[in-house]
């Protein structure tokens, strides 16, 4: 039933077309955020303005995390199915990951200058946040320098399992080890810590890289149905 | 108000250098795959282009390839 879903030929018209309407909502989410967070939102009593970076840091963190699992995830299902539709998903999921990794490991190093007085720390959260860098950088090079599909998705799909490893070790570092890094302040099964005036910009900016994501992903998603086209044309 | 928004009490470089690299980001991986869309797009409609009747024919058998064609066309209106 799922696997029907995936066929790339009965949903490419709706994927395709899908793309405007989410670069337009992206574009009124993002302004809204951006208003809310640069302008609307107030100071931190300690950190004053520089709180914030939190907010395209924080999402760009969550939601890189949020690609790795379910690229792990999708890797599973691809050994579990044996089916190949899945690393196509996968595939066109990791790109925006890998930018929205970057993004969090360069905006908390920029946060990190005026509030730890250091632009970088070997802390265990920011390591592991540069561990996972490195397995969507060894995804997307692998996906590049095989070139037997085969063996390009079953590498793809084994870096992508043993990354997940990372992912906990990221959720817990600062718990499990004394570190720069803050505990979190937003949690969904115990009580948030953070306040409603500074949690509605983080949630907006949240739902705007979201949608980033979700229209890079339909995007490289079509390029990569047109070029298994172009290949079936070539076959003909 | 301009010039408080732009130095916030001292943090402005930090604050903006962050934003701006978000912001840099985004445009330039929307622009980079926008790229790899278009240029997959007009290598399809260029094949297309090079098929004999009879190959026409067989391809647009498959409504994906249509779609392809279609929305090629859209694009560049």
């Amino acid at each position: 039933m799922i696997m029907k879903y995936l066929e790339p030929s009965k949903n490419f018209s709706i994927l395709y077309n899908a793309q405007k309407y989410v670069l337009f909502l992206f574009i009124v989410v993002l302004s809204i955020g951006l208003t809310e967070a640069l302008i609307l939102s107030p100071e931190d009593y300690k950190q004053s303005h520089s709180v914030r970076i939190m907010y395209v840091h924080v999402p760009a963190a969550w939601i890189s995390i949020a690609i790795f699992s379910l690229i792990a995830f999708l890797s599973i299902g691809i050994f579990v199915f044996k089916n190949k539709k899945i690393s196509l998903i996968a595939k066109s999921l990791a790109p925006s990951g890998f930018v929205f990794n970057i993004i969090a490991l360069v905006t908390g190093s920029i946060w990190g200058k005026p509030t730890w007085g250091t632009w970088w720390a070997w802390d265990a959260r920011i390591t592991s946040m540069l561990i996972l860098a490195l397995f969507y950088f060894m995804y997307l090079l692998s996906w590049r320098i095989f070139e037997n599909k085969e063996k390009a998705i079953r590498i793809t799909s084994i870096i992508a399992i043993l990354g997940a490893i990372n992912v906990p070790i990221i959720k817990f570092s600062v718990d499990w080890w004394s570190t720069l890094h803050q505990n979190s302040s937003v949690n969904i099964l115990s009580k948030t810590t953070i306040d409603t005036s500074m949690l509605i910009p983080l949630v907006i900016m949240t739902a705007a890289f979201a949608l980033f994501s979700l229209l890079i992903f339909l995007m490289k998603y079509n390029t990569e149905l047109i070029k298994i086209k172009n290949k079936g044309l070539d076959r003909l | 108000m301009i010039n408080e928004l732009i130095s916030m009490n001292g943090y402005g470089a930090y604050v903006w250098s962050a934003f701006s690299f978000t912001l840099i980001s985004f445009v330039s991986l929307y622009l980079a795959i926008k790229l790899q869309l278009v240029k997959e797009q007009k290598r399809f409609s260029f094949k297309f282009g090079l098929l004999s009747a009879q190959k026409v024919r067989v391809a647009k058998k498959q409504n994906i390839n249509k779609e392809i064609l279609v929305n090629n066309l859209n694009s560049q209106i």
